[in-house]
């Protein structure tokens, strides 16, 4: 299988590592072929954390710059800051809820505009799904969801080579059973959302 | 039961790489494990010592890396495998019981793990720990995957054993930080009991025993040697009158690019696994009927330059190229895409590279740099050190852990770092040299690994610092690892001693030792002033939970905070102390009620006391 390259992006605490951990077993499931990489040393110290996952035939674990199929973003400022892993031929799907890092917070940094964001990145790549993910994950139950919401809509994109029934199985297995109903919640609201930005 | 325990043999699993190592390492039938934890190693031990608590597999956290090492170097020739863990960098601290160790040699299989990290996502540099093979004699395993990983440690424990030398097991943070499908085979139960048999003209290094060692190792390298030439994981593929020698996760990018450029016909790849000794003759028939070669590797020039050697005394004349400056860099890590740009310019292949979006017309976006945690007893501590040293003009040595963060603005303590334990014994350095006051700040894990010597020293030479032990009861940085200072049977844990570093620091000779509790701001800068002021060498204990560690045994959060209508808008909250729980909301300073932790240190900083606990509902 040709590979197909996904770069997910977001903000230390957000749930990346989880949802490529659900991604991954997904894969599994689906007898595709998945390889996947972290950078998590500073995760917890509010730093950003990417993650490269490559499915289908290939070797390497990361992602060239210019090369991604997919960016998901969790962080609306972040997936503009991955912009550089995309191509013209690039589908970015991204959060819009953003969480303003601390520099800004006292005032050192001006936050991009949101809507200037949209604009830009939907100029540069073939399309962009964004919307809020985080009012949807409150909706599911748990503003921690965030993470499950973006799997939604990554699979309604249809570009990874795994299929909802693959990722539902996954996210029983590998999300803690107390948040368990949330997420499933929020990967079901996030796949509805996605379908009708698209 | 712990997944790496796993009975399941065949089953396909998907595991982090260093899962993947530890089960590997289980799998071969480990009996002993120890580490000092440090990035991209540590999930190794973690998953080893949740392991230890329902196997036979014994595991400890050491003090640091050449304890460990000497802890597994007596097991080994005990006659039980054993696995020594650290980062690159911890093979330095290693180093003198390596180098020693490869004249001895083991009889139970050794393998000594060296995590390097080209690029330094987590460390302070990024050595090529290839030449510890070179320097010790020491054979060098080198996985290209996670799934190879796996499997090629159990060799790595073979091989030991043919040879009765340690083996190094070298990984770059993307085998160890990369995750990949990995088949589980049969656990060998380990050996349980070692036992040692006297043989002191073998195993005291006196000289004249160490020179009857040194060519026994000699002649253990030439057995390498030859284990080199015919092991499976030095292997040639593809074909053509062009090579590629590769090693570790660029034989990955390497094999990517052949397919991406469609020239699998064209180069033939030699992947280097068995890096040390390199494969002599194995190199010199995949080199005899080539017309160029690029050398594909990560760091420093390490093949490049014996293959070159191999090359010259073999009278071959063809261009073997790596490192240049059109070429490969000795910097950071590699990608596949540039490892394709070059493999198709040095062979000259027709090749477009994929179109990146233009980035000129995006604004700046924010950074979001790394911080210390709201509620961080260190951001406390680091606020009072530099109230009680105002006027005074200082120097302020750091050291490794979450609070060499400190040296970032407003706080700005940290002027000097360069290994583990260098707080102290720099700061020796600056007070014979300099007149200003030197402050010392290290952690308590830190501490216990590389500081005592330090700091024995600046009390046996008289040297005139203060050094503050930020004492959070955790190796924090590297993911909450226990450490000496700590109290495990608090933590549940059953069988470990506890070593007081107050009891410590006075035994050293220390005539001033301050105790203080940093969320009490007064106090605790009255404490450090008195300190600052002793001539002669003191200390400070800053001792508080690290706030994330103690998050996770809270049963009940604390109050938080809040900014309340007396706030007259000083900010000295933002731009002394720099919490990430506040925030700007137009004009107005707020705190995020979710990320503040209730420290009240901010309460005791504001001149207004406007910061006041939310009122409970």
């Amino acid at each position: 299988m040709k590979p197909i390259r996904l770069v997910i992006v977001a903000v230390g605490g957000q749930g990346n590592l989880l949802a490529s951990s659900v991604l991954g077993e997904a894969a599994l499931l689906a007898g595709v072929e998945v390889k996947m990489s972290e950078i998590h040393g500073m995760a917890q110290r509010g730093g950003v954390v990417e993650s490269a996952i490559v499915f289908g035939d290939a070797k390497s674990t990361i992602i060239s710059n210019g090369e991604a199929d997919v960016l998901l973003g969790f962080e609306p400022s972040e997936t503009l800051r991955a912009l550089g892993k995309c191509n013209g031929n690039t589908v970015v799907i991204t959060n819009l809820s953003p969480l303003p890092p601390f520099t800004v917070a006292i005032g050192r940094g001006v936050y991009p505009d949101i809507e200037n964001v949209q604009g830009l990145i939907r100029s540069k790549v073939s399309r962009l799904v964004a919307f809020d993910a985080q009012a949807l994950a409150k909706e599911a139950g748990n503003v921690l969801a965030v993470n499950m919401v973006l799997l939604g809509a990554l699979i309604q994109a249809g570009i990874v080579p795994v299929s909802a029934d693959h990722v539902r199985t996954a996210i029983k297995t590998r999300t803690k059973q107390e948040f368990l109903e949330s997420n499933q919640k929020a990967f079901e609201l996030g796949f509805a959302a996605a379908g009708q930005a698209l | 039961m712990h997944k790496l325990l796993s009975k399941d043999t065949g089953s396909q699993v998907l595991l982090l790489g260093n899962e993947a190592i530890a089960r590997g390492a289980i799998e071969a039938g480990v009996r002993i494990a120890s580490t000092y934890p440090g990035t991209p190693s540590s999930e190794i031990s973690n998953n080893l010592f949740q392991v230890s608590q329902e196997s036979d597999l014994y595991f400890q956290f050491s003090t640091n890396e050449k304890v460990a090492l000497e802890v597994a170097a007596a097991a080994a020739n005990s006659g039980v495998r054993s696995l020594a863990i650290m980062k690159h960098v911890g093979v330095n601290v290693a180093a003198d019981a390596l180098m020693t160790l490869a004249y001895v040699g083991v009889k139970g299989g050794l393998v000594i793990i060296s995590a390097d990290d080209p690029y330094m996502f987590s460390s302070q540099n990024e050595q090529d720990n290839r030449y510890y093979g070179k320097l010790s004699g020491l054979p060098i395993l080198e996985p290209s995957s996670v799934a190879e990983a796996k499997e090629m440690i159990i060799e790595a424990f073979n091989i030991s054993e043919a040879l009765k030398e340690p083996v190094i097991f070298r990984t770059t943070t993307r085998i160890n930080h990369s995750t990949g499908i990995v088949e589980l085979k049969d656990i060998t139960p380990p050996v349980l009991k070692g036992d040692f048999v006297k043989d002191p003209f073998n195993y005291v290094t006196v000289p004249a025993v160490s020179r009857k060692l040194h060519v026994k190792l000699l002649e253990n390298i030439k057995k390498a040697e030859s284990l080199s030439d015919n092991s499976p994981y030095n292997r040639i593929s593809g074909s053509g009158s062009f090579g590629i020698v590769t090693n570790g996760v660029s034989f990955g990018y390497v094999s990517d690019a052949l397919n991406d450029l469609d020239i699998k016909d064209k180069i033939k790849v030699f992947r280097v696994g068995f890096s040390h000794p390199m494969p002599r003759e194995k190199i010199l028939s995949f080199l005899k009927d080539l017309e160029k070669v690029l050398i594909v590797e990560e760091g420093e020039p390490y093949m490049e330059e014996t293959i070159k050697a191999f090359a010259q005394e073999a009278g071959l004349t063809l261009s073997i190229r790596g490192k240049a400056e059109n070429l490969f860099s000795r910097l950071y890590e590699f990608d596949p895409g540039t490892v394709r740009k070059v493999i198709a310019d040095y062979f000259d292949i027709p090749y477009s590279p994929p179109e990146t979006v233009d980035l000129s017309d995006i604004p700046e976006i924010p950074a979001r740099p790394p911080n210390l945690c709201a509620g961080c007893s260190h951001r406390a501590t680091f606020y009072e050190v530099k109230k009680a040293a105002e006027g005074t003009d200082t120097v302020c040595p750091t050291d490794i852990g979450c609070y060499t963060l400190g040296f970032l603005p407003p706080l700005s303590m940290g002027d000097f770092l360069i290994c583990m334990g260098s707080s102290v014994g720099s700061g020796c350095g600056f007070s014979a040299v300099t007149d200003k006051k030197v402050i010392s700040f290290i952690g308590d894990s830190t501490f216990f690994h590389a500081g005592i010597p330090g700091l024995i020293n600046a009390v046996f030479n008289n040297h005139n610092l203060t050094l503050v032990i930020l004492d959070n009861g955790t190796t924090a940085m590297t993911g909450h690892q226990p450490n000496p200072g700590v109290d495990m049977a608090a933590l549940q844990f059953g069988g470990f001693g506890k070593v007081s570093i107050e009891q410590m620091v006075k035994a050293c000779g220390v005539q001033h030792v301050e105790i203080i509790e940093p969320y009490k701001v007064k106090k605790s800068i009255s404490a450090i002033k008195e300190a600052l002021d002793f001539e002669g060498v003191s200390v400070v204990i800053s001792r508080e939970a690290c706030a994330l560690f103690a998050k996770g045994f809270k049963k009940k959060p604390s109050r938080a905070f809040h900014v309340s209508g007396k706030c007259k808008n000083h900010k000295d909250c933002i731009n002394e102390l720099a919490c990430p729980a506040f925030f700007i909301d137009g004009e107005e300073v707020k705190i995020d009620p979710v990320q503040c932790t209730g420290c009240a240190v901010c309460a005791q900083v504001c001149p207004e006391n406007a910061i006041l606990p939310v009122k409970e509902a």
